[in-house]
């Protein structure tokens, strides 16, 4: 114990401290071993991914990641090797280790779906948002709280209870198991979230910018081009990267509506199947690479979470 | 200096154009910049709910669409209700809500509280905590599967090193009463960093010189903490437990993930039976007056929760 001459009464003390740290660390490590468990798993070889007792140290292989990426059907060992000579890395390790493949993957162009579906709708979402939110934090508008309340309440429906009509109206439009059809979905589903975070955003950037702007003879649209926008940046990219994380994650109204040419890969990876039932290390390789953005994000957006997750209602 | 240049830019522009950009009341920029959100949310979410309340008294079956539609009238609402397997469904459902609310909220808090004490590298350990409920749940959902396991699954062998139950009897999705448990457990898993998270934004709004002037008292910890930290971090709490509320009333993927309803009906929450009814078997108008309900349930409940946490609030 050191003395200190600037003492706190209210400072935890440095004991309390400790155990709370030790608490936390405890946790965290524990919340943390299934992720790092997908992550070895992604490593394994099949026999090694279901051993019992699990297998806490193996020898790594990459075979999980070649099933995953695989186009190649189903065939004998004897097949493969009748096969002309190995064409990249992936087709050199299954050689190698004389593996079976099983199926042929379709985890590149679910992910290629996902990345098209998430992208575009979030640009979408962010541009239509950017738009409301400006609207309702600088002109009056009639009924505006009852207009926001419209916007947040389309959050309150089960995914699946819109489906069905979504459902039957994509059917007449041509628009079911399409891209375009999942893009305006999750337009819709994430504005809301878009409206409201923009709306506290551009709320905190002083009015005072465009007036002086217009004093200067900018139009209402220039001054929100020239001095709105630049002050929202950071504030659309949290808008932007929120609606990515959702349309990233989204499975209900993805696995109901989707199920063949615009399927994602939320849906998707379960269904990755080996020889004899699901093939874990495939589905963990799948698994991997498929959180790895969000990790990313994750971090980089650490600030802005709250906010993020409480549709603006919480600011730290 | 910008105004010549605005001025420049304003003569460049050919007349008519100019007249009209310049031309746009504010009014009319506002509905400009409004309308497009509010079309695309009529499109995507208001018609298909009217289309919903339409399609809820009828007999049509989306995988039969040239039969002709018969005007039930509030038959199907009917049904709904007198359904015993309807009722076992929210029953479920309340149940799942209940647990992972109680069991969130009491850890939530903990670790918030805990973290509230600003340790040595509190900061990047709270950002681990919070990765789970980053993820998406249906490929977490599918890969808890595999850590359930009987036989080869992480889980079950914790379960039983710890406990020294053989590892073939810990059947966390097939046995009944353990099934929902196993859905419960990833849930909170997940979730929980989302509850610490608005709870430590609580805790971190409590002024210190409240507890200063409690210090002053000499009122113990243990009354600080109730007359305090608790009744001021309330509505926070209650924020967390009205957007965990809503949400696991729609739970739908992970439960998918891991039991698919099973074993028998013992995990099927409302969603589930929605999409038995809706795409398996394919019973559109019956299907739609259950989503109905419990849209009108979710909204009912929900405004009714936030009347009691804005009164929290006032206090």
């Amino acid at each position: 114990m050191s003395l200190t001459t600037a003492h706190s009464v209210v400072a935890p003390s440095a004991n309390s401290k400790r155990i709370a740290g030790a608490i936390i660390i405890a946790y965290a490590l524990i919340s943390i071993v299934p992720l790092l468990w997908i992550f070895a798993t992604s490593f394994k070889t099949p026999p090694d991914s279901i051993a019992y007792p699990p297998k806490l140290l193996f020898q790594p292989s990459l075979e999980g990641y070649c099933n995953l990426f695989t186009t190649r059907t189903r065939q004998t060992p004897e097949y493969i090797n009748s096969l002309g000579p190995a064409t990249g890395f992936c087709d050199e390790t299954t050689r190698k280790r004389n593996m079976v493949i099983a199926g042929p993957s379709n985890f590149l162009p679910r992910f290629v779906n996902s990345l098209i579906i998430a992208f575009g709708s979030t640009f979408c979402a962010v541009f239509l948002g950017t738009l409301s939110a400006y609207g309702f934090s600088r002109f009056k508008v009639p009924l505006a709280d009852d207009l926001l309340f419209f916007i947040l309440s389309t959050r309150f429906m089960p995914p699946i209870a819109v489906a069905i009509p979504i459902y039957l109206m994509y059917r007449e439009l041509g628009l079911s198991d399409t891209a375009l059809g999942m893009i305006l979905l999750y337009t819709a589903v994430n504005v809301s979230l878009a409206v409201w975070l923009l709306k506290g955003f551009i709320d905190e950037i002083p009015r005072e910018y465009e007036e002086a702007a217009m004093i200067d003879g900018y139009t209402r649209l220039q001054a929100f081009w020239r001095t709105v926008l630049p002050q929202a940046t950071t504030g659309i990219a949290a808008t932007a990267i929120f609606c990515l994380i959702f349309a990233w994650n989204e499975y209900a109204f993805a696995a109901l509506l989707t199920s063949g040419t615009a399927q994602t890969a939320p849906p998707f990876i379960p269904t990755i199947i080996g020889e004899g039932g699901q093939d874990w290390p495939a589905v963990a390789a799948g698994t991997t690479i498929f959180l790895v953005p969000i990790l990313v994000f994750t971090i980089l957006l650490r600030k802005q979470l709250l906010r993020g997750i409480t549709f603006g209602a919480v600011r730290k | 200096m910008l105004n010549r240049t605005a001025e420049n830019v304003a003569r460049a522009t050919p007349e008519q154009l100019a007249r009209k950009v310049r031309g746009v009341s504010d009014r009319g920029l506002a509905w400009l910049f409004i309308s497009p959100t509010i079309l695309l949310l009529l499109a995507i979410n208001i018609f298909p709910l009217f289309w919903a309340i339409y399609l809820s008294f009828t007999n049509y079956r989306a995988n039969r669409p040239n039969e002709v539609v018969k005007n039930l009238g509030f038959a199907n609402y009917q049904r709904i209700l007198g359904d015993q397997d309807v009722w076992i469904a929210m029953q479920t459902t309340a149940h799942f809500v209940f647990w992972t609310i109680l069991l969130q909220t009491l850890i939530g808090f903990t670790l918030a509280w805990l973290i509230d004490r600003k340790f040595r590298g509190h900061a990047f350990w709270t950002t681990l905590i919070l990765v789970p409920m980053m993820l998406s749940p249906a490929v977490v959902g599918n890969f808890w599967r595999f850590l359930y396991e009987p036989q080869i699954g992480l889980f079950s062998y914790v379960i039983s090193f710890v406990s020294g139950i053989p590892p073939t009897s810990i059947q966390m999705l097939s046995n009944v009463s353990l099934a929902p448990w196993s859905i419960i457990i990833v849930d909170t898993w997940m979730w929980t960093p989302y509850v610490m998270l608005i709870c430590l934004a609580g805790l971190r709004s409590i002024p210190e010189y409240i507890y200063e002037a409690a210090e002053v008292d000499r009122a113990s910890n243990w009354r600080q903490f109730w007359s305090i930290t608790l009744p001021m971090a309330l509505p926070f709490i209650m924020l967390a437990v009205l957007f965990r509320g809503i949400e696991n009333f729609k739970m739908f993927d992970m439960v998918n993930l891991l039991t698919g309803g099973g074993p028998g009906s013992t995990t099927e929450v409302a969603s589930i039976t929605l999409k038995r009814q809706a795409f398996e078997s394919w019973r559109t108008g019956y299907s739609s007056a259950f989503a109905i309900i419990l849209f009108v349930a979710v909204f009912g409940l929900a405004n009714i929760y936030v009347k009691a946490l804005n009164k929290v609030k006032q206090r």
